[in-house]
């Protein structure tokens, strides 16, 4: 492995790492000073375009070309929202910068509000992070002491108000325009597009909305030059045009069954493989790996024979996964069954799904109900089939729903189905021997009565 | 000039028009389902039964380049050299899915489902449903619970279009419904102590696409395929929304509002909609009536002799009023607001021809409180009756009219000796005592009623008259647009239209036809005159006549 010298967790485990005087005697916020001192706003945005930053919320959108789509010239007013609203299964990068190294976060929002002239912040966390609100309020107000937050920042034109804001714990406020829905005190159903909220975001006023990670990121890109950030990572693939590459440190969150659990932050490109065996120590209790889900439960699964693939933005789509996500590799070993596995990925998405679109509110719903009647031994193999036109079915890439729920949902469906294809088939015809060949169409329903 | 592409049809659009995919496609004949888009409604996109393939087509090329996933056609906008594709087999099996998806928890109750002949959900299902139920799943049974006085929602049977949520927030304003739950356990519901309580809560139930929210007033009444659907007008205010009564053997069973995008758009108020009950009551008057003066007089007193005995012809009473009314010399006619322009014209050209000197006045017209505008724009006026506008114009044209409160001393001073009272009011206390007894000094006073009143009871002439859903017309509402209507039903034996009787008192022969009446109205009378080439369903704005006129 290339040394790689960690930046996004180098105050991780200082005393106090997240108070502002430990996050300042390590060189803090004098990127912020240099930034409103010597640029001006295109510049910084232009530097984020430069570094090749793309989002670490899990779409990888690139950054600064994301900035760009603001409105030129714009009266005003314009936000800035902080997606905090980690809500992944598996994921808890966010959750490490907001707790022990706020600061760091903070001065990559200023940068980035500077860089956007948004004038107002809203940091959404989600509701189940209490220590990261109390830590992130504590920064909040330690910046307006210090004249980070506030009027005429640091002696400059620029002016910026920080928000903290307590979501209600629900999944699908971690989509961008669900999210600015419940930011207005909306139900969180995402909001169709055009307009993007670059144009007409939160209170109709364009809004950008940035993952905790990526902000930190912008702190690092602001301190050390895009040039830094993109000699880590993996450059773009020549044979795909609109591949834009993968740039910069990440931070991987492992956990499942894997001896050491936990946050790590390595270059993008590592291979799953090499972030089990080198950073996990490897599969617990000596046993062998089955499969991972390479980024967050909704990016599908990894089979143990495809560890090898790169954790960058375009590795897990090369063998069916639906992409990097939040890059939070949970491992399962060779005694876990499929079947519970989907069971459990199911009932997530049945659970969280919004109920805006009928695809994904009916779609999660029923396949959760075929895989409980396969689990209670009255499965039979055409349901394989049916869950597999399900899952093809319903997504914001079939274009069947508004947004990437559905999406999430689908990608554990047809990748355990399709690549644990067996093990069903031998779970179905094990627990339901009498009736797994059925193919007769469902009986009529009865008549309800009522009234 | 934007063209567009439906299949294989070249639609085109006019400069100023922006229309979405769904009404692009109903303009060339194709049906795009869809459930949860309304054209009153702001676009959600979430029901996802509308979703067709689209591209567009270069102009100069000719090459068409389509988007590789669907989109759906209430959000996406036609604009020049648009390509929707509606019947792909892709298009066609994400239908089938979203259809069959709506059926998983869908209690199927369609035989004790009011819904059930007019429901989407049915028609899609046949058309482009799946042909077997795959999903192995019981619905929950059929809950239901009251949304408020008006409207019950049937829980299981909705499709979480949220129409009746939007209506609520962008039409009335009022906000009382809202989802509740998440995913597949999603419900539409009230906030505990805050019930659907608006003047306009009914047309959630027309919105519904399914048969979730049921109308308690109609509910389980009448099957909708025995139903006929008439076309009509409201007449409980001057806004005159257009409506559909819906009847069975001349008995109504509902009214609905009907799309006019020039007075109610999509709706109408609840006081419109459950206010007809009238035209079935009990109490309503039958069976022309004479009784002479005398009689008249000692009637009022405790055991008079009474009226003539034993039911009398209408042709003999028609005759007889016409008779005494010739007889009595000078004469004062009262114009209803609930007349139609027809009507009032008819019974003008009756009383002018008995009397040139004949004293024309307004009946009176009901005020109710303030006008009423909702967010939406949508307005209940204080006036509640149908064509104060068409019969005021009407009597203008005859000379000037008096106010109801002119002619009663003049009646009492004995100036006239015979007076036509119109009335047709649906709330009985139109008249009172004092002034009923004013006009009861007149020797020959003929009243066409619907109900019983002190005026009623002091007229020498007794013709009993039809409501709005029994007589064909025109009204003309408070923005000078006029609607001409057929009627739905026939009146109850022995009530008879004012316009068919004053048919006959002019010596016409034949079936009463307003048609012909109102060719004679705009020729007569300039306001009117826009109407003379025929009347739209949507009505017509009189004042483009006065423009011209001017």
């Amino acid at each position: 492995m290339p040394e790689f010298e960690p930046v996004l967790l180098a105050n991780i485990g200082k005393t106090d790492s997240h108070r502002r005087s430990v996050y300042e005697s390590g060189g803090g916020y004098q990127a912020l000073r240099t930034m409103l001192k010597d640029k001006s706003a295109e510049d910084v945005t232009n530097l984020v375009k430069e570094s090749g930053l793309r989002g670490r919320g899990g779409a990888g959108f690139p950054t600064g070309v994301k900035w760009t789509f603001l409105p030129k010239d714009h009266p005003g007013p314009i936000y800035m929202c902080i997606n905090a609203d980690e809500s992944e299964p598996g994921t808890f990068n966010n959750r490490i910068l907001m707790e022990d190294d706020p600061h760091q976060v903070i001065e990559g929002a200023i940068i980035s509000c500077y860089a956007t002239r948004a004038t107002t912040a809203y940091l959404y966390l989600r509701y189940e992070y209490p220590l990261a609100y109390q830590r992130l309020q504590q920064a909040i107000d330690e910046c307006y002491e210090a004249g980070y937050l506030g009027k005429n920042i640091l002696g400059s034109e620029f002016s910026l108000d920080m928000y903290l804001h307590r979501g209600a714990a629900a999944y699908i406020c971690g989509e961008e325009t669900g999210l600015i829905e419940s930011l207005e005190g909306k139900r969180a159903w995402p909001r169709i597009k055009p307009p993007f909220p670059a144009v007409e975001g939160v209170f109709h006023k364009p809004t950008v909305v940035n993952n905790i990670e990526t902000l930190a990121c912008v702190t690092h890109i602001a301190a050390r030059g895009a040039d830094w950030f993109k000699s880590i990572g993996v450059p773009p693939d020549p044979s795909n045009p609109r591949d834009p590459g993968s740039f910069g440190p990440k931070l991987y969150c492992l956990s499942g069954h894997i001896n050491k659990p936990g946050c790590y932050e390595a270059p993008l490109g590592l291979t799953c493989r090499e972030l089990i065996d080198d950073f996990g120590g490897g599969v617990w209790k000596g046993r062998k790996g089955k499969a991972a889900i390479p980024g967050g439960i909704s990016m599908g699964l990894l089979t143990e024979a495809e560890f090898d693939t790169p954790l960058d933005f375009a590795g897990p789509g090369k063998v069916g996964c639906l992409g990097l996500g939040t890059a939070a590799v949970v491992v399962l070993d060779d005694t876990v069954s499929i079947v519970d596995f989907l069971h459990n990925s199911c009932r997530f998405f049945a659970h969280e799904s919004c109920g805006q679109c009928t695809p994904c509110r009916e779609g999660t719903s029923w396949s959760l109900r075929m895989l409980e009647r396969i689990k209670a031994g009255r499965g039979r193999l055409k349901d394989l089939d049916l869950l597999l036109e399900i899952g093809d079915t319903i997504g914001i890439m079939p274009g069947t729903t508004i947004c990437g729920l559905a999406d999430g949902a689908a990608w554990p469906i047809k990748n355990a189905v399709r690549k644990f294809r067996d093990e069903f088939e031998d779970y179905i015809k094990r627990t339901n021997p009498d009736g797994w060949m059925v193919t007769e169409p469902v009986e009529a329903l009865e008549a309800t009565g009522i009234h | 000039m934007a063209k567009v592409w439906i299949n294989d049809q070249e639609i085109e659009l006019g400069d100023d028009e922006r229309l979405n995919g769904i009404q692009v496609a109903r303009r060339a004949g194709v049906d795009v389902p869809h459930y949860c888009w309304h054209p009153g409604l702001s676009v959600v996109a979430s029901c996802r039964m509308c979703l067709v393939e689209t591209g567009s087509k270069n102009a100069e090329t000719g090459e068409v380049s389509m988007m590789p996933k669907l989109v759906p056609a209430c959000q996406t906008p036609a604009k020049d050299g648009t390509v929707f594709v509606t019947d792909s087999d892709k298009v066609k099996h994400a239908r089938a899915f979203v259809e069959e998806a709506l059926l998983i928890d869908h209690p199927i109750d369609c035989p004790i489902c009011d819904k059930a002949g007019e429901c989407y959900l049915q028609d899609y299902h046949f058309e482009h449903g799946q042909k077997e139920r795959r999903a192995d799943i019981k619905p929950f049974t059929s809950r239901r619970r009251p949304m408020g006085e008006t409207v019950t929602l049937f829980v299981d049977r909705c499709v979480m279009c949220t129409r009746c949520v939007r209506f609520t927030r962008e039409i009335t304003g009022t906000n009382e419904l809202m989802t509740v739950q998440r995913g597949a356990h999603e419900e539409i519901d009230v906030f505990p102590g805050f019930p659907l309580e608006n003047k306009l809560s009914g047309n959630v139930v027309d919105l519904c696409p399914v048969g979730a929210l049921g109308d308690q007033d109609f509910l389980y009444s009448q099957r909708v395929w025995f139903m006929k659907t008439h076309n009509s007008v409201c007449t409980g205010c001057s806004t005159g929304c257009s409506i559909r009564v819906d009847e069975n053997q001349d008995e109504v069973y509902r009214v609905r509002p009907r799309e006019n995008p020039h007075i109610n758009k999509w709706w109408m108020c609840d006081d419109g909609r459950y206010g007809w009950r009238y035209i079935h009551d009990d109490a309503r008057l039958i069976g022309p009536e004479i009784q002479n003066k005398q009689d008249a007089n000692a009637d009022s007193g405790a055991n008079g002799d009474g009226p003539l005995p034993g039911p009398m012809e209408w042709s003999t009473v028609i005759a007889k009023a016409d008779e005494d009314v010739r007889a009595a010399g000078r004469l004062a006619v009262v114009l209803s607001p609930y007349l139609t322009v027809e009507e009032a014209f008819l019974l003008c050209t009756y009383a002018r021809e008995v009397d040139s000197q004949v004293l024309i006045a307004l009946g009176p017209v009901p005020q109710l409180g303030e006008d009423e505008t909702f967010p939406s724009g949508f307005t209940i006026h204080a006036e509640k009756a149908p064509n104060r506008r068409g019969v005021e114009e009407v009597a203008a044209s005859f000379g000037k009219a008096l106010s109801f409160e002119e002619l009663l001393p003049k009646v009492a001073a004995k100036e006239v000796s015979a007076v036509w009272v119109t009335a047709g009011y649906p709330q009985a206390n139109w008249i009172d005592e004092s002034a009923a007894s004013q006009l009861a000094k007149a020797d020959v006073l003929v009243v066409q009623d619907i109900f019983d009143s002190p005026l009623w009871q002091a007229a020498t002439h007794r013709l009993p008259s039809a409501t709005f859903a029994e007589k064909e017309g025109s009204y003309v509402n408070f923005a000078n647009r006029l609607q001409s209507v057929p009627w739905a039903i026939r009146p109850p034996a022995g009530a008879r239209s004012e316009g068919g009787v004053l048919w006959r008192l002019l010596g016409r022969t034949g079936l009463y036809q307003a048609k012909q009446v109102l060719a004679e109205v705009t020729r007569e009378i300039p306001y009117f005159r826009a109407a003379a080439d025929g009347v739209s369903e949507f009505g017509i704005d009189l004042t483009i006549g006065m423009l011209a006129e001017a």
